[in-house]
Formats: C-alpha cells, structure tokens, sequence
C-alpha cells in the first residue's frame, strides 16, 4: 500500500459543549508522515481533539485542514479519516471479513476489488486465518488488530489512534505499541494517537502536543518538552520535578537564582525576573560538604527502588525528591542526617511561575 | 490498489444545491420526529384532553361549569362506585402484598430448593388477562364453586371469597401480585450484603435487623410494585364487567356511555377521575422512589446472605409456597377444566369431559381470531417502528424537543384503556372515514391505533433498551469509514438492535391481542371484534362459557408463548453481544 503523504494543519480551533469551552485556540501544524501524539490528563480535551479532527462531537470554529483541504464542516463519512476507538467498535453481529469490508462497500467498491483487499489489509496485522470469525470469538489484542485493518483498508488519509493501548494488559501493551510503530513505519500514514500516559507517548511519537484544560500547552519532541518544558504544567506532568519558586537576578554577568526561602544558586543563563526553577531528582547530589551550588536539607524518608534510591529531603524552603544510582558496597544516607544538596544548575530549567 | 479519493462520495446533491432560505435543510430524522409527535398528539393527546374538557361542559349549553362534578357526587351510585374502586384497589394491594411477601422473603433470604419454580410459575397470572380467568374463579371459589361445596360437605362452612367486591380484589390480586413480587425480589436481591453484615456486626440481628435495615432498604421497590397493581385495579374494566361488579369507576363510564350516549356528562367525569387518580399515583410513587435507589453495585456484594433451613422450616416453607401457588394458578386450572367440561355446575368438577367446547369456539371465533392478528398486527408493527424512531431520536440526536417525544408516548401509561375508548368516540365520532361517509368511531382501523398508543410505552422501552446496548462507537466506527447517517442506521443500528425490537414487537403484540379495555368501547359490530371482546360475550351466557373458556386458553397460549418468546429473543442477544473486550 503506498500512500499519498498528507498534513494536517489546525487554526485557532475552539470548541465548547453546551456554557462550557472545551477546547481553547488551539493551533497546530502535523507534517505528513510524522508520528503525532496528543497527551493530557483525563479532561484535557485531548480525545475531544482527536475526535473533532475525525468529524465527531460539536461542529468547532476554526479550521482543520487535512493535505489542505478543510474539512472542519464535513460530515465524518466525507473526511476520508480513519479512526480506530479505544473500545475497538468492532460489530459484533459481522464476521471479522465484514467487518474490514465494511468502508470498501461503502465506497461502492466492486465486489471483485473487496475480497482481495480485505485478505491483504487482514495479512497486513497477521491474523489472516481469523477472517471467517466472529468478533466475540477474539482476544482483546486480536480485536485491536482487527480494528487497526479495518480501519486502514480504505486507505485513509491520516491515521488516528483514541488510546489504543489502554484496553490492553501491561505485557501486551508494550509489545503491541512496538508493533503499532512499525505499522505506521511501514504505511508511512501520518498518524496522531491520543494517551495519558508519557511512557507510551515518549516511546512511539516523533512529536508530541501536552494538552491541559483545552489549551495545548506545547508541542515538540518527547526530549525537548522532558528537558526544556514552557511552564509549570508541562515540568510536572512530564516526569518528576523539583520546582522552587523565586526570582532570577543579573548582577553584570553573573546570574543567580534566589528561592522564594532565600536560598541562592548560580545559573549559567535566565533573564531577570520571577520564576521558578524546575530540578529534576537526577539532577542532584547529595553531598557533605557545601558550596555555592548546594542547598542544605535533612533526609526525611528513603525509598529503595532497585537501581537507584529515592530520597525526600526537606530543605529549607520544600522537600525535594533526589535520586542516587545505587552501586553495590555504597552506604546509603539515614533518615535524620543533614546533608547538603549539590545542584547541577547547567541541567536547571527557569519557566514562568 | 488504487487510491480511494476522498471526494468519491459524490458532489453536492441536487437538495444541497437548493437555497437554504427557501428550503430549510430537513433531514429524515426532523419529518419522523414531527410525524410522530402529530401522532401522538392527533392520537393521545386530543382524545384525552377532549374527555377532561368535556366533563367541565354543561351538556346543554355548553359552557364551562362544574356542576357535573357536583351532580357526579350528589348521586350515591357514584358516591358508592368511588369508594368502591378505591377500596377493592386497596384491599387488591393488602391481599398482593399476602400472596408476594413469603414468596420474595423465602427465595431472597434462604436456600430453597423451590425458589426457581416461584420466580418463574410466580409470572404465569400475567401471561392471563384478568378478566378471562374470572368467570373460572367463580367455579371455583364462588357460593356454589368447587372449594365452597367440599367446606360444605367437610365443615359445614360457606366463605364468600366471591361476592360482589370480594371477587374482584380475589381476581385482581391474583393477577397482579407478580408485579410486588418481582419488584420486592429485585429490591432485596439487590441490598448488599455488607449493609446487613455491618448490621450485625453493630449487634442487630433476627426481626430487628429486618425491620430496621432490610425491610427500609427494600421499601422503594415495594412501593413501586404497590402503585402499580392500585392504578391497574382502579383502572381496569374487564373483570368487574366480567364478575358483574357494576357498582365501581370503570364500569360506571363503560355503562353510562354504552347506554345513555357520548353526550351523557357522567362518563366524562369518571373518566377525569381516573386519570387524575392514576396521575397522581404515578407522581406519588415517584416521590417516594426519588433519591431512594438504594441499588448498590460494589464489589463483595451480590444480595443477601442465605442461609440453609432447618426441615420443619422447610416443611413449612414448601407448604406455604405450595398453597400461594396452588392459588395462583387456579384461574388456569379452572379454565382449562371449563374449556374441556360438558357441564360444570353446583359441583367440585366437571360432571364429564370433551373437546366440543373447542369446536364450537372454532366455528363461532375465527373472525374474532382473524381480526385480533390484524389488529394487534398492526399495533405492534406500528409500535416498534414508532419505538425505535423515537428512541433513536431521543438517544442520538440532538433535534430540538426530543425528549417530549417519549413523554408523550410514555403518558398513555396513564391513560386507562376506557377513557382512551370513550376519547376515540367522542373524537372520531365527527369525523368520517376517508371517502365514505361513516364516522370513523366505527372504524375498525381505530381498534388497532387504540392499541397501538396503549402498548407504545411498553415496546418504547424495549427499543430505548435495546439501542442503549449500541456503543456509540460502532456508529462512529462506521461513519469514520465512510457511511452515511442512514446508511448507519440501516447496517449498524438496527441489526444491532433487532433482538430487542423483535422481543418489543412479540410483547406488543401478545398484550394487545388480549386488551379489553380500549376494544370493548370502540367495537362498533361484532364483525369487527377481536377475541378479547369474543371471550366477553361469550361469558355472557352460561351455554356459552365452556367456548368461551376454549377462547380464553387460546389467549392464555397466545400470551404465554409471546412471552417466552421475547424472553428467549433477548437472552440469545444478550449472550450474542457479550464481548468481552478486557482481554
């Protein structure tokens, strides 16, 4: 199957239900081919996005454009977009043939064209020897399978995945997000998969949208939005943070970052003004000695984890998480001992507060 | 393979090309919705509000008054009839109550080997229409019947269990118990158990702990049951007709307008009455049932605990449950022994037997027969149509008033079956049948919408059902691959959902075979009357009884067989959608 490679460009999208606005300005530029993935809390708006852009829900303002073409007042059997559901939708009174058949009659294709199609896009996922099944017959993976050849028989022009992982076991799940990216890989189908969890996001996407209240709060690669996150949102929702809050100061071209405690630590870079400095439990030491790149703390608690321990020390203006690799023979620290944290600023974020 | 183009599902259609201005986008859905509604409202609404205006009317001039209100209680037969309806009402609910509570108690709260001969034998009285078994009843419990000749000879004793009123709350309580006993049972069986369990373990245990938890926590399904026997009891025509009760509600209205005319006020006042009363009811035990839904869905629940009984509480629990089912089913045992007797009369059985009954209500019911599966044909095929569109609607759409669609459809629930009657009459009595000149209260096309408005509500919900077990999805699903709005609906809603509009239509159509109520007002000429009204007029005569009971088993076999039926429709969807998508 070869695929005329299309992207889908978002303007100044808003939609609401009823009083209450669901989605807020949003604005995006997916590029053909690309592996795209919308990731938010529950009530992010998120799937609201996603089904929106496949021409379910309330008609949005705005327009969404797909290989140029807007398709923001089409009904949904005139988009040409493919979607596969979190629950599968397979049809339960349809064998699994019918089921994948199903777009291509509807596209009044000739009856001699369907069967071979069918029997290719079922070779495509593997399960040709399920075809004469019914849905209720299958296992939750095989049902997804199903969904996927369904959905990709037609030849859509995108590809959009509403938690595709999430009605699966944990085992599973891992391999089938491995065999989704190849699948993609291989249709080359721009494709925009909706998850809450960053794992399965980092993990399969080129590019990610963190989406929060309706708002999309930024776009990037999974690296770029785990090392340089935009706000306050994003550093926290994406991994875990250390965030204190304070002020950044420039004295000549010395900068230096003090805590809304009081605290001080040199920064490499950052503008004047108040902010909040985002410290990730890998970007700390904890020391006995202090220096001007250290805070001092008390060990609260201690977590084993395997590779590495996970410390909560309380400094003075909040408890930090801090996590060493453990080695064999090392002496871990004792709850109630006084240590000194060592920052590796150059590793510090700055973002608005 | 070729490339499907997205543009491929045509251009813009000549409809879309026409100005919107001069001809307003309506879709499939907003003609079906509005014809429905002028349906409802031609076939429902205007009748019954007709009959509410005209007991206001002075009958000679025409002005608004309530002087029949006055003139209604002034005359002591309706004074009588009032507090007759309301008190075999009453008394039908006590007696239910009798007959429902040890059965829901022994199979909710014990191990009992019976429980599934009661939760299914327990249904049977409603696969009967009460007024069939009636005459039934008398043979047997009446002053001359089986039961009371055999206390004669034993005891010398004689109960009236069937005089006047007494026969009606015996027959009516009969029939209607099931509908306490499977809401109490649902209720019960849906406490969890841990409600009783924290009781016990706080101290509470034995008639305390039942009166104190268990009993309050079954109480909304209870009333529920209760309210529903009171509004079918005081609404219900056939049996005290049948019983020759006349001095009550129903058969006051039947009688005043089936002998005076349809311009005699006083029917028009009952029938105000009895929608009032059964309104009222409807809004009483909904009040009650408010914020009371004590159904709980936690995990570890699952009813009540049972416990084993020890045998003398088994002897007696089977003695209990044998005589309450023994009861039961005595208006089918007497009906069957009538429909087979030569003679049966002033004595404890049929002096022989035969099946001349059935070969005489063969050659004298055919057309009864022939006209009850046109008519309630036509009710119920109507009924699932009308049902699916409006659920769809309500469902799925957002067409502006949806939700008044299924009001209105599911108010003829309290619309009894006379008032709807005497409503028709009045009416269609003006206006004539397309291209004759004979009113259309004649008409036996209005027996069968009659019909249809009176099972509406019940094939409503079984589509509602049905379609709330369609996922959103599978439509999704389809129209993301290219189907249209009515293409969905044709490939994927409807067989989705034909397993409920099937048990819909079968339970439509067993229901409206036997309705009395409606029919018994608008047969205008005895070729025109379905079997309920056969059944009637045979009943009539004592020669006639045994046909009539021969009538009366075909009917019971009609229902019952519709039921079982429906039944097996939804269970075999039921097990045919049960995907189980976690794994």
């Amino acid at each position: 199957m070869t695929n005329q490679m299309v992207g889908i460009e978002i303007n100044d999208l808003h939609l609401s239900f009823g009083e209450t606005e669901v989605l807020t300005g949003v604005n995006l530029d997916i590029q053909p081919g690309e592996f795209f993935a919308f990731l938010g809390p529950s009530g992010s708006g998120k799937s609201t996005l996603l089904r929106s852009i496949a021409g379910f829900g309330p008609t949005p303002r705005g327009s969404i454009r797909i290989g140029g073409r807007d398709v923001v007042s089409l009904p949904p059997w005139k988009r040409n977009v493919g979607m596969v559901f979190q629950s599968y939708a397979l049809w339960p009174h349809m064998s699994v043939r019918d089921n994948v058949g199903f777009g291509l009659k509807e596209r009044k294709v000739p009856g001699t064209e369907i069967a071979p199609r069918v029997d290719a896009a079922l070779e495509l996922v593997g399960l040709s020897h399920l075809a004469d099944r019914m849905p209720n017959q299958l296992s939750g993976g095989q049902q997804q399978r199903i969904a996927l050849a369904r959905t990709v028989v037609v030849e859509p022009e995108v590809l959009l995945l509403d938690e595709p992982l999430s009605n699966l076991d944990a085992s599973l799940r891992v391999q089938m997000r491995r065999e989704l990216l190849a699948f993609q890989r291989k249709l080359g189908l721009t494709t925009i998969f909706v998850t809450h969890d960053q794992e399965e996001a980092n993990t399969t996407a080129d590019r990610m949208a963190v989406l929060d209240t309706g708002v999309i709060q930024q776009i990037g690669t999974p690296q770029e939005l785990y090392d340089t996150p935009q706000n306050l949102f994003v550093a926290e929702f994406l991994g875990t943070a250390n965030i204190l809050g304070g002020q950044v100061e420039t004295d000549g071209s010395a900068k230096r970052f003090r805590t809304s405690a009081g605290d001080v630590l040199p920064l490499s870079d950052g503008h004047a003004g108040a902010g909040s400095i985002v410290l990730r439990p890998q970007n700390m030491q904890i020391v006995d000695q202090a220096g001007a790149d250290t805070l001092p703390g008390t060990i609260l608690h201690r977590e084993f984890m395997g590779s590495q321990v996970r410390y909560i020390v309380r400094t003075s203006g909040t408890e930090m998480i801090v996590d060493q690799f453990h080695h064999v023979g090392h002496d871990w620290r004792d709850t109630g001992s006084d240590v000194q944290l060592k920052v590796n600023t150059n590793e510090a974020v700055i973002v608005a507060s | 393979m070729s490339n499907a183009s997205p543009h491929s599902n045509g251009g813009p259609s000549l409809l879309d090309r026409l100005p919107a201005s001069i001809f307003p986008r309506v879709s499939g859905l907003h003609a079906a919705a509005l014809i429905i509604a002028i349906l409802l409202i031609g076939l429902l609404i205007i009748p019954v509000l007709q009959v509410i205006y005209v007991a206001f009317l002075d009958p000679n001039t025409g002005a608004l008054t309530l002087q029949n209100f006055v003139d209604f209680f002034r005359t002591s037969l309706f004074r009588e009839s009032f507090w007759n309806s309301f008190y075999v009402s009453a008394m039908s609910v006590v007696v239910a109550t009798v007959i429902a509570l040890p059965l829901a108690y022994i199979t909710t709260r014990f191990n009992f080997a019976g429980s599934v001969v009661i939760q299914s034998l327990g249904f049977i009285p409603l696969i009967m229409p009460p007024f069939v078994g009636a005459v039934a009843m008398q043979l047997i419990f009446g002053r001359n019947g089986t039961l009371n000749l055999l206390m004669e000879e034993k005891f010398g004793i004689n109960i009236p269990f069937m005089e006047g009123l007494n026969g009606v709350i015996l027959v009516q309580s009969i029939h209607y118990f099931p509908f306490i006993l499977i809401n109490l049972s649902t209720s019960l069986r849906n406490i969890d158990r841990s409600m009783e369990e924290a009781a016990q373990n706080l101290g509470s245990q034995g008639m305390r702990l039942f009166r104190r938890i268990v009993f309050p926590l079954a109480m909304p399904g209870y009333i529920a049951g209760a309210a529903l026997v009171f509004i079918k009891v005081f609404d219900d025509l056939g049996t005290p007709l049948l019983l020759n009760v006349n001095n009550m509600l129903a058969p006051q209205a039947f009688l005043r307008i089936s002998s005076i005319g349809i311009s005699d006020p006083m029917g028009y006042v009952i029938s105000f009455i009895l929608v009032a009363f059964s309104i009222f009811s409807l809004w009483a035990s909904f009040r009650v049932m408010r914020g009371k839904d004590y159904s709980t869905e936690q995990k570890g629940g699952g009813g009540l605990s049972k416990r084993d009984l020890r045998t003398g509480e088994k002897v007696a629990a089977y003695a209990v449950v044998g005589l309450i089912l023994l009861l039961v089913l005595s208006p089918h045992i007497g009906l069957t022994l009538l429909s087979f007797a030569t003679i049966w009369s002033f004595a404890p059985l049929p002096d022989g037997f035969t099946i001349q009954n059935y070969i005489v209500m063969w050659e004298n019911s055919k057309q009864f027969i022939a006209n009850t599966v046109i008519y309630a044909g036509i009710a119920a095929v109507l009924d699932v149509i009308i049902g699916t569109a409006i659920a769809y609607i309500v469902i799925r759409t957002g067409i502006w008033g949806r939700k008044s669609l299924d009001y209105l459809a599911t108010a003829a629930l309290a619309v009894p079956g006379v008032v709807l009657g005497i409503g028709y009459l009045r009416v269609f009595h003006s206006i004539d049948i397309p291209f004759t000149d004979k009113p259309m209260a004649s008409w036996w096309v209005i027996i069968a919408l009659a019909l249809m408005i009176r099972r509406l509500p019940y094939a409503l919900r079984a589509c509602t059902a049905a379609l709330q077990q369609v996922s959103l999805a599978l439509e999704e699903a389809a129209e993301s691959l290219g189907a249209t709005k009515s293409s969905t609906i044709r490939r994927i809603v409807i067989p989705l959902m034909s397993g409920g509009i099937l048990a819909g239509f079968v339970t439509s159509f067993a229901t409206a075979a036997v309705e009395l109520s409606a029919t018994i007002m608008l047969v205008s000429s005895e070729s025109d009357a379905p079997l309920a009204y056969g059944i009637y007029l045979f009943m009539q005569t004592p020669s006639g009884r045994g046909a009539g009971a021969a009538l009366g088993v075909v009917a019971v076999i009609i229902v019952g067989l519709g039921t079982f039926l429906s039944q097996l429709l939804i269970e075999r969807d039921k097990k045919f959608k049960s995907t189980d998508q976690s794994h």
